[in-house]
């Protein structure tokens, strides 16, 4: 492992411990096994009850998964402990690409789809309540994704992050969740009780891509915590247009639901389905 | 070859949807030009800075709206495209009305007020900069000045046929 030159203080965390590294990335290969298999036995079951799960949305889940995988195993995750870059690809990885895919695999209808009858009313039930319904909101979920990223790069959580081990989970699960929480907002892939309207979501997604795309700047000219120049430059620009990549498909998609709503001849969500009766 | 009825059908599509054609038009041009300054002033020429250090709080601020309003502008403009033509309301004249009107406006917008007043990057790190500025603006002023001429005209036009069906 490279432990040459600067941050040798990081070690004390024991992540660079050659046997307890193989553990952690043998734990977490077992993990996203189990959650490619659970997705694709969903999908197989939901057959015998409902249309063909499309096959689609078991790529983009099995993707996602890798995309987390490459993220918090192997050579990336141990490098990103002592390097800036390689921590920018993995927030790139994790908290966008891989929360853009799981988004895409409609991982709710699925579950949905998946529970006994009670169990999925239960769920449905649950999404309604209030602090659900407060987190899956558009403005919420950016204030969590990009606003989130904000305060770890200036509050000190992320020198604290490298030095305790909890810490450090702690902040990649938020990094996934909330980017989770915002792709699955402004695209509404999954059925939600209250959809905001296309230029509301519009609106949220422009502002908050210039949220990501200021602290990508704002980390080039002042790098956070005791990150040496050099890497904070090139960490920032690979965010920015590493940033600017993910953004493309996440655009993309959201202007591809606008298209397919607002196909012509097609009646208002409220009135009634013409074609199926 | 279309018969006269068609034509008139074509007309009022284009007048339904004159809006989203200018909308559509807008967009496609600043996000069309967003990416020619990426590509060509910023990768190709490296005439401009990925930051410069005597950039203003609020012009990293603007900057970064600006290039995220292009990004989904781009898109969304190709997108409004589509829909436009599968309704066969697509009106070039005010399409291109607005394009120009976006190129133009985003051009000026970015070397008067970020260029200048911002002090974001400068259009080359050179003596004679003036130079530089001069036609950078003229040429965004003139650009900007066609755009509003074919959106007027075209606003005439489809006045003129409203009042006349209506």
């Amino acid at each position: 492992m490279n432990m040459t030159g600067h941050h040798a203080g990081h070690a004390a965390g024991g992540h660079h411990d050659a046997g307890t590294g193989t553990l952690h990335d043998a734990l977490f290969i077992l993990l996203f096994l189990v959650l490619i298999g659970f997705y694709t036995v969903a999908a197989n079951a939901s057959k015998r009850r409902f249309n063909r799960w499309p096959a689609m949305r078991t790529i983009c889940w099995i993707l996602g998964v890798l995309a987390a995988a490459a993220a918090l195993t192997g050579p990336l995750a141990a490098r990103a402990h002592d390097d800036f870059v390689y921590h920018m690809l993995g927030h790139l990885l994790l908290g966008m690409l891989s929360p853009l895919l799981i988004a895409c695999s409609a991982p709710v209808t699925l579950l949905l789809r998946s529970l006994t009858i009670s169990s999925a009313r239960r769920m449905a039930a649950w999404l309604k309540t209030r602090p659900v319904r407060l987190l899956s909101h558009p403005v919420t979920a950016s204030l969590l994704n990009v606003g989130g990223l904000w305060v770890l790069y200036y509050t000190g959580l992320y020198s604290a992050m490298q030095h305790h081990p909890v810490l450090h989970v702690l902040v990649h699960a938020h990094m996934f969740v909330a980017g989770y929480l915002y792709a699955a907002a402004l695209l509404c892939i999954d059925p939600r009780p209250h959809r905001a309207g296309y230029g509301f979501r519009a609106g949220i997604l422009v502002l908050s891509l210039a949220g990501h795309g200021i602290l990508a700047k704002v980390l080039f000219a002042y790098p956070p915590g005791d990150v040496p120049i050099a890497q904070a430059e090139s960490g920032a620009q690979l965010m920015y247009y590493g940033g600017d990549a993910v953004d493309l498909i996440l655009i993309f998609l959201f202007c591809l639901q606008w298209y397919k709503s607002a196909r012509p001849g097609r009646r208002h969500k409220n009135a009634s389905s013409p074609a199926i009766s | 070859m279309r018969t006269n009825a068609p034509e008139s059908s074509l007309l009022s599509a284009r007048i339904t949807y004159a809006s989203r054609n200018l909308w559509s038009g807008f967009l496609a041009g600043i996000g069309f030009i967003a990416f020619v300054d990426e590509v060509v002033f910023h990768q190709l020429l490296h005439w401009h800075h990925f930051y410069d250090k005597s950039t203003s709080a609020v012009g990293l601020v603007s900057d970064g709206l600006f290039h995220a309003l292009n990004w989904f502008a781009t898109i969304a403009g190709m997108f409004m495209v589509s829909d436009l033509r599968r309704r066969n309301a697509i009106w070039p004249k005010r399409w291109w009305g607005g394009m120009l009107l976006g190129v133009g406006g985003f051009q000026l917008y970015d070397g008067t007020i970020q260029h200048k007043w911002m002090r974001i990057h400068q259009i080359r790190y050179v003596d004679n900069i003036f130079v530089y500025d001069v036609v950078w603006n003229v040429s965004a002023a003139v650009i900007l000045i066609i755009g509003i001429m074919l959106i007027a005209q075209t606003g005439r036009l489809a006045k003129r046929e409203t009042e006349r069906d209506g």
